[in-house]
């Protein structure tokens, strides 16, 4: 099995049970580095994906949490090296962790770790495939064809201002899910969920032929509650983030989230 | 992606670069430029593309734009001859003086363009990123013309250290936010602002103020900027009766630069000189001179040259000029550079001072610390080409650097 699939698996095994999947971020190495594998083992049995942060100096899809969870794990010295070694450690673990892993990292310090060795370094740490902010359709060949030579998926994104064509086009080149961005703007922001942002997801759902999951802006079992019947999963980022930053345990917060305890 | 570019490839490049092919159809300058943004802005960059194409072959459009460069901005700008300067250093040299243009700077060129440009795309507010404050400045002075809101994302460094032009934005109308990410200078105030942007992209323009960022910007603004090119080009033929032999400009973005530079690409006798901000030395971190020191990356939507360390992130510059104080530089001078047709080079903060009070002195004007770095760059060639014209892009002028220059020059001055 293509290590992509494994993606789409554990979206559907959360659908079987009657919720939406539960997708975690956090940012490699925070709040402290050598406590990364902790984190790790938390936050993985509590969600049925996980999305590593590669952090980056100039995070310009980002709010102000995520901002500053990259500043903090950069002073740390975290880099994607160190972030491969640290889940090659993670994965080889017996039972095999099965909460399927991405990266998610803005573009150059992935092209300053070598495209031609990304993916084989990638599929060895267990890593399933990889999110990419600032790298639109348009200019993703030569990566996605990399990553699909290793078996690994390249999500893409769709937004509320992306025209029914473009879904189209990007959920059907999309491998993994669709990441479904719930606003215009930076992660971070509380999103009330008003009734056209369901209306937006049930379009793009209905034109998807890959799980639809929503991110930007999840703080809330309340929100899950209202997104749960438009789309395949949730994504909590800053949210999560800032519960790592007070000290909370990550477990606890994420179980808030769950709709089936 | 890390392409090095071959002999025979530069050939190829260099041929198409004479042959206008560049941007091609998708951003690019060569290997270098596209557009690496998140998907949100796709649509709006999609629609600011056909904006550019629609308009910029406008006759109406290039009309209005016209009348307000010539009866507001104040163009054409005075090409003088440094008759002191020349006689100093051995050379022929002559100053484009685009800081005589309204607001003080080039930068002008380009926002005026661009807001009318917002305008006709129904934007509701502008906003707008400011290194030195001069484009900033700019933005603020177009959109009180023309009748649009205006924020300003300035670097909380940067607005300590060009305090007088804070004042003036907020004269003009504008709102001036100081970015505390980041470095604090003109890259935080980029990440700012395309935040904001990402945060409304149907409602507002972003008006950016170099040669930098996702395609369509850097052909936009190469566009914008030509006329400081197009007018020197004519007035040294007119002043000389030949095209010079080298044209100068120096090069953080490179919005000058390129508008100076453009007109002249096909004239292969004329030969060019970028000139970066070397600040105190070589290292990573003491200049910003990502042409001579960068190696290929990504960032603000282009690829091009960028001071990086070896993981990919971005470092932090210095130099004694806000306005060059920039980690990356416009795709198409990275392009320019590594198929050989312009030649670029770093000038330290010593240097330039020494230039820019040699330039007071000389010939009664004060330029802005960035356009000093051009100055200098001359000043070298008159040495190494005696006798040689040279036209110099004097990009600004230099009130906006006093307390700067208080610091520096002035510093035991009675």
């Amino acid at each position: 099995m293509a290590a992509r699939e494994s993606i789409g698996k554990a979206i559907g095994s959360a659908r079987e049970r009657g919720e939406p999947a539960l997708v975690a971020y956090i940012t490699a190495g925070f709040p402290q580095r050598d406590r990364f594998q902790d984190v790790l083992t938390s936050v993985a049995a509590a969600v049925d994906l996980i999305e590593v942060g590669v952090p980056f100096t100039d995070p310009m899809a980002d709010g102000t949490t995520i901002q500053r969870s990259s500043r903090a794990a950069l002073e740390q010295g975290v880099t994607l090296k160190w972030i491969l070694s640290e889940l090659t450690v993670f994965s080889g673990r017996s039972p095999r962790p099965e909460t399927p892993l991405l990266l998610m990292s803005y573009l150059n310090p992935l092209l300053a770790y070598g495209i031609d060795r990304l993916p084989d370094d990638a599929a060895r740490a267990g890593v399933a495939g990889f999110i990419i902010p600032d790298l639109p359709f348009e200019e993703c060949d030569e990566l996605r064809a990399a990553f699909e030579r290793r078996g690994l998926a390249l999500v893409q994104f769709v937004t509320p201002v992306t025209p029914n064509e473009r879904v189209k086009l990007l959920t059907e080149n999309s491998s993994g899910f669709i990441y479904a961005v719930t606003m215009t703007g930076t992660t971070g922001k509380n999103v009330a969920v008003p009734a056209e942002v369901l209306e937006y997801f049930d379009r793009v759902k209905a034109i998807s032929p890959v799980p639809v999951c929503a991110g930007f802006g999840i703080r809330s079992r309340e929100q899950v509650e209202r997104l749960a019947p438009h789309v395949d999963g949730v994504i909590v980022g800053s949210a999560l983030v800032e519960a790592l930053e007070r000290g909370d345990d990550p477990g606890v917060f994420l179980s808030s989230l769950r709709l089936k305890k | 992606m890390n392409q090095i570019i071959d002999q025979a490839e530069a050939k190829t490049l260099l041929a198409n670069v004479m042959n206008d092919a560049y941007p091609d159809a998708r951003g690019r300058f060569g290997p270098f430029g596209g557009r690496y943004v998140p998907e949100t802005l796709v649509p709006a960059l999609d629609r600011l593309q056909s904006g550019v194409d629609r308009y910029l072959r406008d006759p109406e459009f290039l009309e209005a734009f016209n009348a307000e460069l010539e009866s507001w901005v104040g163009r054409p700008t005075a090409l003088t001859h440094a008759r002191a300067l020349s006689k100093r250093w051995g050379a022929d040299i002559w100053l484009k003086r685009e800081d005589l243009a309204h607001t003080g700077a080039h930068k002008i060129n380009n926002a005026v363009g661009q807001v009318l440009l917002a305008k006709k795309l129904g934007a509701k507010r502008v906003i707008a990123e400011t290194g030195a404050g001069q484009h900033g400045v700019a933005s603020a002075a177009a959109c009180a013309r023309l009748g649009m809101p205006c924020t300003v994302y300035m670097g909380s460094v940067d607005m300590e250290r060009q305090a007088p032009n804070v004042g003036r934005m907020k004269l003009l109308g504008a709102t001036v936010v100081p970015v505390t990410s980041g470095d604090q200078t003109l890259r935080a105030a980029v990440d700012e602002a395309l935040r904001d942007w990402v945060s409304d992209p149907n409602g507002t323009y972003y008006c950016l103020g170099s040669a930098v960022g996702p395609h369509p910007y850097p052909y936009l603004v190469r566009e914008l900027q030509s006329v400081i090119g197009r007018e020197a080009r004519e007035q040294i033929l007119s002043a000389v009766g030949k095209l010079p032999d080298w044209v100068i400009a120096c090069v953080g973005g490179g919005s000058n630069a390129i508008g100076l530079f453009h007109p002249f690409v096909k004239d292969r006798d004329v030969q060019m000189l970028g000139l970066e901000a070397g600040g105190t030395g070589t290292g990573l971190g003491q200049n910003a001179a990502s042409l001579a020191y960068g190696r290929p990356g990504v960032l603000q939507g282009s690829y091009s040259l960028l001071l990086q360390d070896q993981d990919g992130q971005i470092q932090e510059t210095h130099s004694v000029s806000a306005g060059l104080d920039y980690p990356g530089v416009g795709p198409e001078h990275a392009l320019l550079m590594s198929i050989g047709r312009v030649k670029y080079e770093a000038v330290n903060d010593d240097d330039a001072l020494a230039a820019l009070a040699e330039c007071c002195a000389a010939e009664g004007i004060l330029p802005a610390i960035e356009s000093s770095h051009a100055l200098a760059g001359a000043k070298r060639l008159a040495q190494a080409h005696p006798g040689a014209t040279l036209l110099v892009g004097l990009s600004g002028r230099g009130d906006k650097d006093m307390p700067t220059l208080q610091r520096t020059l002035l510093k035991g001055a009675v």
